[in-house]
This record gives structure tokens, C-alpha cells and sequence, in this order.
């Protein structure tokens, strides 16, 4: 697919892949072969019916194909981006075995970015009544699914824009926000009401909701607090939480030109971790001017980046200390001026099933930087905690397969009960628990 | 978008606006907080609920224009709209079983503090209230906080108005003369600092309610971070309130000013804005 030129793209926040054009896209969807086991479906976890819509793209018939999707998947233009189809759907196609698998995202986004939604909106069907709080992607599958089963659905969001980690998460160079806008239109157009500004457990209560006739609440709450690594001068000015420095620039614009919203000014950035949020706060960093390293305990087999957005970040230029793992911040009159790090050897397998990370004795070493990103991950929202359901050890949402909680009507799913996840793996949990609440309410 | 219903001038720069927000108004006890964004490319910014009106669902917010933002939010006019209102926020004031309460509140922080001395008058609390200023001219909520105080002092830095000095003089008197539950802290985190080391040598639970940079204010960020007792906690979901003598205050403060070059551009820009208002 053609991307960007790297030269150019870290000057700007504009789409790095650009993308199949229509000849592209019917000739790779002719390559699948139509075998009888249709191993990619199963790969997928909200089951798209990959064969019939690469068939009808094929054919060249792509609303019919979009339609195909959009029965399993509420996001596609969404997940034809950001979904590691190399580890799901394409890692199970049998063209793969022998050379290259069908490029099932790249036609997905092709399919979705070419429907035109129509401008009507549907008239919120009449059926029961389910609330949703959070627009992310858990919420908005969840939310997709009933509406498609007649429920009359309304979603609440915290924030004052919807897409949850689609919006302040995932920079627009990855998924425009153009694209997660039209996503969540035409969730409003299939019938689905959105309320911004209202933070459920604070604003109204789960309980309130069942008194203002909802039958069913389904929580897609997302990721929570940052998680930091307890060591000195990790408050200091300078260090961010990765969720901070994306929400700046991803849902308050802080890379533009007079935006209201600051990004702080850094010529040397240190990210810390090896996950795509870590990708992504290196490569919005780079974007922004500084030199950037990235600084991760494990060595590069056991990255947990998505490969291609590895890849991209080196293109960018962003440096690798792989098997190193930070000691201090170092700070002078109160701002980070350096990381103290040390090297690190791969151990025992632990609890993950990688191997631990153990410092060598005596190799510490100083990094200049003057910001410092941890992007480690973050622990479930603490706001509804106070509805009463049950929760594990770290305040995971306790759910039983099908997303049902403790509590009778409700449910939840994605990184709310899962800890950080995928898109499509939060989308699958929505799609499930709709699927519950379906069956429950009857 | 919500609607501005009311607007008046209570000091240099500091403003009260009553804005429609019923799901608020419903639920904000004293010390929750709101974020609020003035216009559709507006910071989101942390205002702690002033009062709220339930029936009406009217809350009122306080605030002063210090950056962009906020001077943006000073130049929006009564019956025009804000772009989000979203709350109550934090965890309310701990006020449950305090007999004797001191508050203490220093410049807008007084609007922050009030509601906090208005809830102790309800639960039956014995209030005394500190409230300093820089001059006559900021002296806000007098009649306000007289009506819910057994005793109220208030203070100018110049004295042109009430003692001289600033709240710690008074306050060390009064712990010297009689008993305190708790003294509550409301204003500049360098305010804060003092009142916490004026209590200190008392040994009177202290509790200071913090107002960090914030961005969606509801325990995803993580800017809001501070270090209590050598833990990092976070303003929005942990607070605002902390004990004031486990408070890294040094560190609050210089957090607070991480982006003073950026504040101090924005607010040149936007003071043009506030001038054709007023």
C-alpha cells in the first residue's frame, strides 16, 4: 500500500497509509481463493464474513460489501486501520501458507472509506431501551449490534467528543478523526443516541438509569489511570503519562497552530514501553520536532508493537534501547533533564509467559532527555466502582463470558474488564454483551 | 452547550456565571468540581460548583482570569453558551463529623472554600473563617461567608481592608485560642504550603483541596498527579482534597507552572477578547 514518504510525514499529523484505489482493491480481493474452512473468519473477533465481502469487492459491488461488514463489525473504516490483521484474520489465510496472505484490512478500509453514509437518520427504533456508557470501541459495537436488533440505544460519554480511545488514543495519522466521526454518524443514523459531557457514576448513577427506564447498561469504560513505575522524579516536570500526551494532541489538537491546549516544548524524548501506545507517543513526539527514543526492558523479539507500527516508528527515525529499564528521572530545579537507566538479561518466563527482565548489576548509565513519556499501560476507571458489581485484584470489572457483571442488567466489556486490549477485541466484547442483553431481555 | 443565565463582576478579573446544568446541580456536593470548556476549540479546565440550585438546575462557577482560557470564559456573555459543562467531579469535601471547623480561604479560592464552610454551617459545625486578599478592591463573598461563619476575619496583604497581613497571622491566633476538628485550606498552593506549616506544630488535621492542571478530569490522564505522603495520587479521582501536611507542595507548585510561557501568550492574545465585554 502507499504510504507517506518518512522525510515528509514527520512534519505533518496527515494519514501516513493512504490507502487502495479501486483497481488495487478488486485484483488483492480476487486472490482469495474461497477455500471451504474459511480460517480468516475465525481469526476475527467479531466473525466479519471475510469471503462474501471479499467476493463482492471482487465483483465490484462495495456497498453490498460494506453491508456484509457492517452485519459484524460497527467500525470498519476504523478497524481496516488499526486491527493487527496480521496476527488475526490474515494470519489465518490459506494463501499465507505459501506467500502472501490476502490483504484483508487494506480492502475492509478500501470498502468503508468509499460508503457514503446517507444524510437521513433512522428514527430510534422503538424497541427496549439499553444505555451505553462510553463511546469507544467495546461501546459503540455494543451499541451498533442493538440497534441492528431494534433496541433503542443511547450512549453516554464522559468526554466532550465520541470515538473514546479512537479520538484522544490513536493519532490521526494512524485514523483521522474524520473517519471516527463518520463512523459514530452512521451509528446515529442507524437510530443510536449519543449524550456527550456525562460521566456515568458521577453525572447519573447506574441505578439512576434504571430509573429513567433503561432496562439494560452495558459499561465500555475503557482504560483507567495511567500506571508510572514508582521511581524518583517521575512527578517532575516533564514526565508525562502517554495517555496525557496523546489526549493533548489527538482529542485537544495541542500539534495545531493556536490551539488552546499545550503540548510541552521538548527537544529530547524518551518513551517508555514497547506497546502502540508507546508507538504512538514516539512517532506524535518525532511529529513534533524532538529527537526520540524509545526505551523498552525486553529485547525487540518481545516488542508487543504491532510490527508495522515498529516499522514505521524506525522509518521515522525514533531510536531503540531495547533491554534497558529506567531507575530515575533526573531533574534539575524541578524538570527532567536525563533518565537513569540501567541494561538489562532476559530471565525466567514470568506470570505473561515472556521472559523477565533482570538488571545487571552495575551498568547503569544516563540518558539526556528533557521529557519523558511512560506509556506502561493503565489500570481500570476507578469512577464506577461505586455501582457495586464485583472486581478483581487490579479493579477489572468481573464479567462472565458473555460480558454479564455481578449485577443483574448489567454488563461490560473491552479494556474496562480485559485491561489494555485491541479495538477489535473490546469491539468483540461489545458485540457479545449486545448479543446478552439481547438474549436476557428476550 | 449550555447556557450562561447569569453573569456579574464580584473583583478585578473574577467572575460568577450561573450556567444550566441539571445533571449537575442534581448531584454536586461541596468541594466536586465540573470541567468545563468555553467554546468549541477551548482547553478543558477544572471549576470547582460555587452553589447549585437543584430545582432550578442552576450551578454557579467562580473563576478568574489568569490564562487564555480563562479569559476566554470571561469574555462569554449572560444568555450566551458555554461548550461543555461535564460533572460533579472529585470526591466531596470531607465535612462529616467535624464540630469545629476552621476554613481558610485565600483570594478566589474564597469561592472554593465557601461552599465548604456553607455545608460544616449546615451539619451544625462551630465555622470560623479566614479570608485574605491582596486589597479592598478583591475582597469577594464577604456577606457570603459572614452568613454561614460564627466568626469570620478577613485580611488584606495591605491592609486596605480588614487585618494586615496574610491568613496565617490570623489563623495562628485562633489555634492558640481555641480547639479545631480540622482547618480547611482553599487558594494558592503557596497559601496552602504556609496554612499547612502554621498547623503543623498543632497537630490539627489539616486538609487542602488541590486544583492542578487537568484534562479530562476523570482518572484517565493522568496530569493531575501529585505526591501525598511519598504516593503519587491523582486530583480528579483521589481528590481534590489531601492532607495538607503530606502534600509535596515544592512539586505542586512547579508542576503548576509547566506551561507558564505558553499561559502568559495565550493570555496576551486573549485579554483583547475580555475588553470588548467589559
Amino acid at each position: 500500500m502507499p504510504v507517506q514518504d518518512p522525510s515528509e510525514r514527520i512534519r505533518n499529523f496527515s494519514e501516513v497509509a493512504l490507502g487502495y484505489d479501486e483497481e488495487t482493491a478488486r485484483e488483492e480481493a480476487r486472490r482469495c481463493i474461497r477455500c471451504k474452512a474459511k480460517p480468516c473468519v475465525s481469526g476475527c473477533p467479531v466473525g466479519v464474513d471475510i469471503p462474501a465481502f471479499l467476493a463482492l469487492v471482487a465483483e465490484g459491488k462495495y456497498e453490498e460489501a460494506y453491508a456484509v461488514i457492517r452485519r459484524a463489525n460497527a467500525l470498519p473504516a476504523a478497524t481496516g486501520r488499526v486491527c493487527p490483521q496480521e496476527t488475526q484474520c490474515e494470519a489465518k489465510c490459506t494463501r499465507g501458507i505459501r506467500g502472501e496472505p490476502v490483504a484483508i484490512g487494506r480492502i475492509e478500509r478500501f470498502v468503508a472509506d468509499r460508503h457514503r453514509h446517507n444524510a437521513e437518520k433512522k428514527e430510534p427504533p422503538a424497541g427496549k431501551r439499553v444505555a451505553v456508557i462510553g463511546s469507544g470501541p467495546a461501546g459503540l459495537a455494543c451499541a451498533g449490534e442493538l440497534a441492528a436488533r431494534g433496541f433503542r440505544v443511547t450512549v453516554f460519554e464522559a468526554l466532550h467528543l465520541f470515538g473514546g480511545v479512537l479520538v484522544y488514543g490513536i493519532p490521526a495519522f494512524r485514523l483521522p478523526k474524520e473517519v471516527v466521526r463518520r463512523e459514530v454518524e452512521a451509528l446515529r443514523e442507524a437510530g443510536v443516541e449519543f449524550v456527550c459531557d456525562a460521566v456515568i457514576g458521577r453525572s447519573l448513577s447506574v441505578e439512576e438509569l434504571f430509573g429513567e427506564g433503561y432496562e439494560a447498561v452495558f459499561l465500555g469504560t475503557g482504560a483507567g489511570l495511567p500506571r508510572f513505575m514508582g521511581i524518583r522524579g517521575e512527578n517532575a516536570v516533564g514526565v508525562f503519562s502517554a495517555n496525557e500526551f496523546l489526549t493533548r494532541i489527538n482529542l485537544m489538537k495541542a500539534y495545531e497552530e493556536g490551539s488552546a491546549t499545550p503540548v510541552y516544548p521538548a527537544r529530547e524524548t524518551i518513551v517508555v514501553g514497547g506497546g502502540n501506545v508507546a508507538m504512538d507517543a514516539a512517532r506524535c513526539a518525532r511529529r513534533l520536532g524532538a529527537r526520540v527514543t524509545v526505551v523498552y526492558r525486553r529485547s525487540e523479539e518481545e516488542l508487543p508493537a504491532r510490527r508495522e507500527e515498529y516499522l514505521h516508528a524506525r522509518e521515522e527515525g525514533i531510536a531503540f534501547r531495547f533491554l534497558t529499564n529506567p531507575v530515575e528521572v533526573l531533574t534539575e530545579e524541578g524538570k527532567v533533564c536525563g533518565l537513569r537507566c540501567t541494561e538489562t538479561e532476559l530471565g525466567e518466563p514470568d506470570a505473561s509467559g515472556r521472559r523477565r527482565p533482570v538488571e545487571k548489576a552495575g551498568s547503569a548509565f544516563t540518558l539526556a532527555a528533557d521529557c519523558v513519556i511512560m506509556a506502561l499501560g493503565t489500570s481500570p476507571n476507578p469512577l464506577l466502582k461505586e455501582a457495586g458489581f464485583q472486581t478483581g485484584k487490579h479493579g477489572e470489572i468481573l464479567t462472565d463470558e458473555e460480558g454479564r457483571t455481578s449485577l443483574r442488567g448489567v454488563y461490560a466489556g473491552g479494556d474496562a474488564v480485559t485491561g489494555s486490549a485491541t479495538v477489535i477485541l473490546a469491539m468483540g466484547a461489545g458485540r457479545r454483551a449486545a448479543m446478552a442483553i439481547a438474549e436476557d431481555l428476550g | 452547550m449550555v447556557r450562561i443565565v447569569k453573569k456579574e463582576k464580584l473583583a478585578p478579573l473574577v467572575y460568577r456565571i450561573e450556567v444550566e446544568a441539571p445533571l449537575v446541580a442534581r448531584h454536586a456536593l461541596a468541594g466536586q468540581f465540573v470541567i468545563v470548556r468555553a467554546g468549541e476549540e477551548g482547553e478543558r479546565i477544572p471549576l470547582t460548583v460555587a452553589g447549585c440550585d437543584r430545582e432550578k438546575g442552576l450551578i454557579s462557577l467562580i473563576f478568574q482570569a489568569v490564562g487564555g482560557s480563562t479569559y476566554a470564559l470571561a469574555a462569554k456573555r449572560e444568555g450566551e453558551f458555554l461548550a461543555d459543562v461535564a460533572g460533579p467531579l472529585g470526591r466531596p469535601s470531607a465535612v462529616e463529623g467535624i464540630g469545629r471547623a476552621a476554613v481558610v480561604g485565600g483570594g478566589v479560592g474564597c469561592a472554593i472554600a465557601l461552599p465548604v464552610a456553607a455545608r460544616l454551617h449546615e451539619l451544625g459545625a462551630r465555622v470560623v473563617s479566614v479570608a485574605g486578599f491582596r486589597s479592598r478592591e478583591y475582597v469577594l463573598l464577604e456577606r457570603e461567608f459572614g452568613a454561614v461563619s460564627d466568626r469570620l476575619i478577613v485580611t488584606t496583604d495591605d491592609g486596605s481592608y480588614g487585618e494586615k497581613g496574610n491568613v496565617c497571622v490570623p489563623l495562628a491566633r485562633l489555634l492558640r485560642e481555641e480547639r479545631f476538628d480540622a482547618v480547611f485550606a482553599v487558594g494558592p498552593l503557596v497559601m496552602m504550603k504556609f496554612v499547612a506549616e502554621t498547623t503543623r506544630p498543632f497537630g490539627i488535621k489539616t486538609i487542602a483541596s488541590m486544583n492542578p492542571i487537568m484534562i479530562d478530569g476523570t482518572g484517565m490522564c493522568g496530569c493531575c498527579r501529585l505526591s501525598v505522603g511519598g504516593e503519587t495520587k491523582f486530583a480528579c479521582v483521589d481528590g481534590p482534597e489531601f492532607d495538607a501536611h503530606l502534600i509535596d507542595f515544592d512539586e505542586a507548585i512547579a508542576r503548576s507552572r509547566t506551561y507558564a510561557e505558553f499561559e502568559r501568550v495565550a493570555r496576551e492574545k486573549n485579554c483583547n477578547l475580555l475588553k470588548g465585554v467589559e
